[in-house]
């Protein structure tokens, strides 16, 4: 049998999870077999009820979700022979490698899990924004480091207009503005002055968190009453479907910037493959002289897209100030910026992709968080790694090729090429 | 003669006119955020004269605090003046080899945004070796310095690996390894071996006296012989490249890959010993450091000596001794901000402004020589990283 190399990567991805899967099955239910229970929590509000919570015997459930998971990664395996994608095998084996986890390192306590998912997406909200910013970049050909500082400019703003005018409204739509300044600058620096765009990127962070730090000693601090005491915004619950088991209060009782998000996720992914201006967009970014040839002003859209990939990221920081805390601290994004671009990469620079990788890297977060708090063995700095290492291991190829549009980060001028 | 001169001045025209730039704009952001400006802000005349007064007392501490503050010298002594110049080499010395570190990857066409990881990893490997054991005082300091240098090697090495074997973007990885390093500082710092006996907050033992670096200039300064090692490096890095066949490859890998692979250079072979020396230099800051003037690990040990190390390599143009040149200022600006901080109502925090403004000015030569109506600035080749496909 010969298998392609897509397959090939396939295949050692599936070996490594079933490898995996085997330790866990002996360490978690045999070796190190614990008469306790785990809870696992799934009530989290005042929503439906179908089930509240879920008692399994720590060692029984660590066999039963290995077993699973074992039974999966074959069913993966025989996938691929037959030449079919192995998604189905690989998600399965996937999530039973995390709840054998679970069962095993949460022994004798108890998961909230509902609050853990809900705690995922909250904090996955920033890298979704910043990642959707790197895509409409990096799309069109222009490189994105600068999304750490967007997403700093924007908290700044919106936090410091909502203290000053007490309205989160005010907050809100300033944010988008203060990205959009930022992507003003890495336009022209990049797109009018062809600076190598990596390095710009890299500058513009430095003078974001510069200046912010600046002006919060000098004014946030001193003046906190009127400079930092911004308000921020409710959760707002969805009829029904916020009332929805276990799916309604992680996605539909959240504050009015998520819900924001999911619109603009969802306008992105479609507007980027169905519309004129996405194909314009994916051309600029793969091949300028093309687009050019057929009357396409390449610096021209590259410049608009810049700038409206300001304006999102913007937005994502205000889920800093007014979408959660309502006051800035310093560097309060604390390198979301960074881990949104690795998501963007994660995902192959698609928008389902990035989005997937985003709320992987959120919940990674939490469950590190959470499994700290109820005291499990690992150091939490080892699970703070994971999305880190997984980026590593992504931008590696073991998990497939990742590939950047072609013309990602080189200027475009007419004749040139 | 003359002609060397015309050269310097030309390539040092560039840095000048970007350095005017980035202090006057940030004038006004310390004068604009400013509250007694601000209340004068009806009388023009007024305003003016506390704005000038504002940023030039902010800019005259920023250079009390980093060379020569007179009010030292009563009753210490002239030389005591310099404290505040000392303070700056101490504060350099770490900036000049993590800038090594960047410039040389510059050099071969490598963005290494992982000084700062690799600078922890050397931290930790000196600071292991220099509590942890007992030897005579050279052997000691060298050995410390040498377990610094090989763990940050590895670190940097690991970069190069990856690109080599799997084209894994530098600038990703490294990114993603500075959180990895500090994340494993953290934890390390927890660790029996590591957490000072009796404390519970992140800190190790001070390294032994034998595996501290020498003082310079006695007791009273904290100047050490890492600014010795630092130039030492400097000449090292520019003698690799000037001079030998491997600092050749280097260089021609950076001008341009395809044309070197074609003239039988191993590029992968470059971008690994590329990467590992590159982590070497950045893990011998580290080392310097702890050694020279922290002795203990702690958590935040790197501080921002790897990021810095970036605006330093550019504004030093990649040049060896440039970087050391660039490490020197920007040593100074950190330094002299503390005292700004301290005597005038200006944070620190404004150095950092500053740094990012020279840098976006050298790096865009086309707009400097706008503003000044200047024609021939020397720009660099060297100073571009590569796109995700490069």
């Amino acid at each position: 049998m010969v298998f392609s190399n897509t397959q090939k990567r396939q295949l050692r991805l599936i070996a490594v999870v079933l490898l995996l899967l085997v330790v866990e099955l002996w360490e978690f239910g045999f070796a190190k077999a614990s008469s306790n229970k785990t809870t696992f929590g799934f009530l989290l509000g005042k929503e439906w009820v179908i089930i509240h919570e879920w008692v399994i015997q720590s060692t029984t459930g660590s066999k039963i979700f290995s077993g699973i998971g074992i039974l999966a990664a074959v069913l993966g395996i025989f996938l691929v022979r037959s030449n079919k994608s192995p998604l189905p095998g690989t998600a399965i084996a996937g999530f039973s490698l995390l709840m054998s986890f679970l069962c095993w390192a949460a022994n004798g306590k108890f998961i909230p899990m509902t609050g853990l998912l809900q705690g995922s997406l909250m904090l996955a909200v920033p890298l979704i924004f910043g990642s959707m910013s790197g895509l409409l970049c990096e799309r069109s050909g222009v490189i994105n480091i600068a999304i750490e500082g967007q997403l700093l400019a924007g908290a700044f703003a919106s936090g410091v207009i909502a203290s000053l005018t007490h309205k989160t409204t005010w907050g809100l739509l300033v944010a988008p503005l203060a990205g959009a300044l930022i992507s003003l600058l890495l336009a022209t620096f990049a797109i009018k002055f062809s600076v190598d765009q990596v390095i710009l990127g890299f500058v513009l962070n430095v003078l974001v968190i510069g200046l912010t730090d600046f002006l919060y000693k000098k004014l946030l601090i001193p003046y906190s009453s009127t400079w930092n005491t911004g308000p921020s915004f409710a959760r707002l619950e969805i009829p029904i479907l916020g009332k929805l088991p276990i799916v309604g209060p992680i996605f539909f009782n959240q504050t009015i910037i998520v819900y924001l998000m999911y619109a603009i996720v969802a306008l992105i992914s479609f507007s980027l493959f169905k519309t004129k201006w996405g194909l314009r967009t994916r051309a600029i970014g793969e091949h300028p002289e093309a687009a050019d040839s057929v009357g396409i002003d390449v610096n021209k859209l590259r410049f608009r897209n810049v700038i409206l990939a300001g304006l999102v990221s913007g937005l994502g920081g205000a889920y800093f100030t007014v979408g959660s805390v309502g006051s800035f601290s310093k560097e309060m994004t604390a390198g979301a910026g960074f881990i949104a671009l690795a998501a963007l990469i994660f995902g192959k620079w698609t928008p389902m992709g990035a989005v997937t990788a985003g709320l992987l890297f959120g919940f990674a977060d939490n469950l590190s968080g959470t499994l700290s708090i109820i005291g499990v063995s690992i150091p939490s700095e080892f699970m703070l790694m994971v999305p880190y290492i997984a980026t590593i291991i992504a931008v590696s190829g073991l998990v497939g090729r990742v590939r950047a549009p072609a013309a990602d980060g080189v200027p475009y001028s007419r004749g040139s090429h | 003669m003359k002609k060397v001169w015309e050269r310097i001045a030309g390539s040092a025209l560039l840095p000048f006119l970007s350095f005017l730039l980035a202090f006057f704009i940030s004038g006004f952001f310390i004068a604009f955020s400013d509250a007694n400006v601000l209340k004068t802000v009806g009388h023009p005349g007024k305003f003016i004269t506390t704005a000038l007064s504002t940023v030039g007392n902010a800019y005259l501490a920023l250079f009390q605090g980093s060379i020569f503050d007179p009010n030292l010298t009563a009753g210490h002594g002239f030389m005591r003046g310099f404290y505040p110049l000392s303070e700056t080499i101490v504060t350099a010395t770490p900036l000049i080899l993590t800038g090594l570190a960047v410039a040389l990857a510059f050099q071969s066409g490598l963005f290494n945004i992982g000084a700062q990881g690799q600078f922890i990893f050397g931290a930790i490997g000196a600071s292991y070796v220099g509590f942890h054991f007992t030897f005579s005082p050279v052997l000691h300091v060298a050995l410390a310095l040498i377990a610094g240098v090989v763990c940050a090697a590895l670190y940097g090495g690991l970069v190069g690996l990856l690109k080599a074997r799997t084209g894994a973007h530098e600038v990703i990885v490294t990114i993603m390894l500075n959180y990895i390093a500090g994340f494993f500082i953290l934890w390390i710092l927890k660790t029996t071996t590591f957490l000072r006996p009796r404390r519970i907050d992140p800190i190790a033992p001070d390294v032994k006296p034998s595996a501290q670096l020498p003082h310079l200039a006695g007791a009273d300064f904290r100047l050490h012989a890492g600014i010795l090692i630092a130039l030492v490096a400097a000449y090292f890095v520019w003698w690799i490249l000037n001079r030998t066949t491997i600092g050749f490859q280097f260089r021609a890998v950076g001008a341009n890959a395809s044309a070197a692979r074609t003239a039988g250079i191993s590029v992968s072979r470059v971008t690994i010993s590329t990467m590992a020396l590159c982590g070497a230099l950045a893990g011998l800051g580290g080392a310097v450091h702890v050694l020279g003037s922290q002795y203990a690990l702690t958590a935040d040990i790197g501080g921002s000596f790897g990021f810095d190390a970036i605006t330093v390599a550019l504004l030093g143009r990649a040049k060896p001794f440039g970087t050391v040149l660039a490490a020197l200022l920007f040593g100074a600006l950190r330094t002299g901000g503390r005292t700004m901080q301290s005597n005038t109502t200006t944070p620190l925090d404004i150095v950092l402004v500053i740094q990012a403004l020279i840098v976006l000015f050298i790096a865009s030569p086309t707009l400097v020589r706008f503003i000044f109506k200047v024609k021939n600035l020397k720009t660099n080749a060297a100073m571009t990283a590569k796109g995700w496909n490069g």
